[in-house]
């Protein structure tokens, strides 16, 4: 058949957390390349299970590049090749006919594999539990034009809130830090006046949550902004480190737990 | 205090603070250096300055100077400890995307200054026999020439010079960032500045143990 590639995938497989992982090879022959990345794996899928075998574990949901659920380390790149995209939108014209593409898991100890290439990514719910919200007294609406609100600020805060919780910054991060997702959740409500209250608390609090969840340190290497989907700039974590200082110095001390939640 | 040193994010600024320090001790080391080229009178003058003339300030500089070291030596050790234990299954495949040779060797380049520093000084400031057996208490020209006429040693500080770039070629660009205080950009992991400073620094360390080496310094 004409306009169709065959692809050799090496796919890690898990059969649960504490079972041991190894690579397995599979042929993918006749791939369309307008197929999606997650399409192609939902064929070869099929023909395990028309073979009588366990199809890979993959999460996702929307396919449309908004919900973060999917996530794979494709050819040593998270979310693949292609810039701003995540595994959902990427394509198989993105690779030729014939290659070879190893897929992985996000690899990171706060991110254990559940199965296959699907890892629990509780963590980052953690993180934001921890202060990445605003406290509002209940009550009648203000006016939407109470507050006002500055251009800049206002285009700075959608950026940050352009993060979907994927988790790519720590998978591609060569310390498996989280610091670019909470920086992005730190910073855009830091950026607007609703998120001012708590600005400084906040930091504190979802640093210390970050740290305890067993994340690596920033070293600024910035892979994480290359790998993010939606671009977040490392300029955030600049200023969650900005806001963690000044915190240090002007908040009580906080607390935060693994449980519960 | 302990919970901001017990952060990732507040060891890191320690990193940061005593890395500033350092920075500027290296620049104007740096420049004190090059007086090497103004003769023997000149550079021994300026050696006895600091070994006698204003030792009380000497001692301050080296004390706070010695506190840098230790406190940045520990925190990056920490640090690079907790990010080796965040990943613990490696990747079979993991391209570098973005992230700078600079970046990348922060850590062994480190630990190579480290040794490189205590070498240093024992070679020209506490006058270890194994590292230069003809030292001269005091005379400090004369030990350079000597220490430099061997190539062996005019490679090793080349080499060290060469990391130092590296490091502050990362270090002068991330400083800003650990700390907040830089400027938004559109393009972030670019940097001017760092690379001056590291340039201008690296050469003008450079220049000493080349100026003996190819005869213009004896
Ligand atoms: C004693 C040996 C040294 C070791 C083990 C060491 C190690 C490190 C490490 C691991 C980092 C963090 C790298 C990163 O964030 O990517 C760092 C950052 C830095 N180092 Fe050093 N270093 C040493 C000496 C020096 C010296 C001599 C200077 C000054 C010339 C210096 C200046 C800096 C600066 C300015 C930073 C940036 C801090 C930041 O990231 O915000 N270091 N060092
Ligand atoms: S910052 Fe980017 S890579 Fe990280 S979780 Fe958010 S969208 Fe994903
Ligand atoms: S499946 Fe929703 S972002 Fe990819």
């Amino acid at each position: 058949m004409s306009g169709t590639m065959n692809i050799t995938l090496k796919v890690w497989r898990q059969s649960g957390p504490s079972a041991p992982g190894a690579f397995e090879t599979y042929k993918a022959p006749g791939i369309s390349p307008d197929m999606s990345f997650l399409e192609m794996l939902d064929i070869v899928n099929e023909r395990l299970i028309e073979g009588g075998k366990d199809p890979i574990a993959f999460d996702h949901d929307c396919r449309e590049g908004i919900c973060g659920m999917c996530g794979l380390v494709i050819n040593g790149a998270a979310h693949g090749p292609s810039k701003l995209t995540t595994t959902c939108q990427l394509h198989m014209r993105s690779f030729k006919d014939g290659d070879s593409i190893t897929i992985e898991p996000w690899r990171a100890k706060a991110f254990p594999v559940i199965k296959d290439l699907v890892v629990d990514r509780a963590p980052l719910d953690r993180i934001i539990q921890a202060g990445g919200f605003i406290s509002v007294a209940t009550g009648g609406p203000q006016d939407a034009n109470a507050l006002p609100v500055g251009k800049p600020e206002a285009e700075q805060s959608m950026d940050a809130a352009a993060c979907i919780g994927c988790g790519a910054c720590v998978a591609a991060c060569p310390n498996a830090s989280v610091s670019l997702f909470t920086a992005a959740k730190i910073s855009h409500l830091g950026l607007l006046p609703q998120g001012q209250p708590e600005r400084y608390r906040r930091a504190l609090k979802m640093v210390a949550q970050m740290d305890l969840e067993g994340f690596g340190g920033c070293t600024l290497f910035g892979e994480c902004m290359a790998a993010c989907p939606k671009g977040i700039s490392i300029d955030f974590i600049k200023r969650m480190n900005g806001d963690y200082i000044w915190g240090s110095v002007t908040e009580a001390p906080v607390k935060v737990t693994l449980g519960g939640g | 205090m302990l919970k901001f040193w017990n952060s990732s994010v507040g060891k890191k600024v320690v990193m940061a603070l005593t890395g500033l320090v350092l920075v500027g001790f290296v620049i104007g080391h740096m420049a004190g250096n090059l007086q090497i080229f103004a003769g023997p009178e000149r550079y021994n003058a300026y050696a006895r300055l600091l070994q006698h003339d204003i030792i009380e300030l000497t001692w301050a500089v080296r004390v706070a100077l010695f506190v840098s070291v230790v406190l940045h030596a520990l925190s990056a050790w920490q640090l690079t400890r907790r990010s080796w234990a965040a990943r613990p299954v490696e990747y079979a495949m993991q391209e570098a995307q973005v992230s700078t040779y600079a970046s990348r060797t922060m850590r062994w380049g480190g630990v190579f200054l480290f040794v490189f520093l205590i070498l240093h000084i024992g070679q020209f400031t506490l006058g270890w026999k194994w590292l230069l057996p003809e030292y001269v208490p005091d005379g400090a020209y004369g030990n350079v020439v000597l220490a430099f006429g061997r190539p062996l040693w005019v490679v090793v500080y080349l080499v060290a010079m060469f990391f130092l770039m590296l490091h502050l070629l990362h270090g002068t660009w991330a400083v800003l960032r650990t700390l907040g205080v830089a400027k938004n950009a559109a393009e972030p992991l670019q940097r001017q500045l760092p690379l001056i400073i590291a340039v201008v620094v690296t050469v003008g360390f450079s220049l000493v143990p080349l100026g003996v080496a190819l005869g213009v310094v004896r």
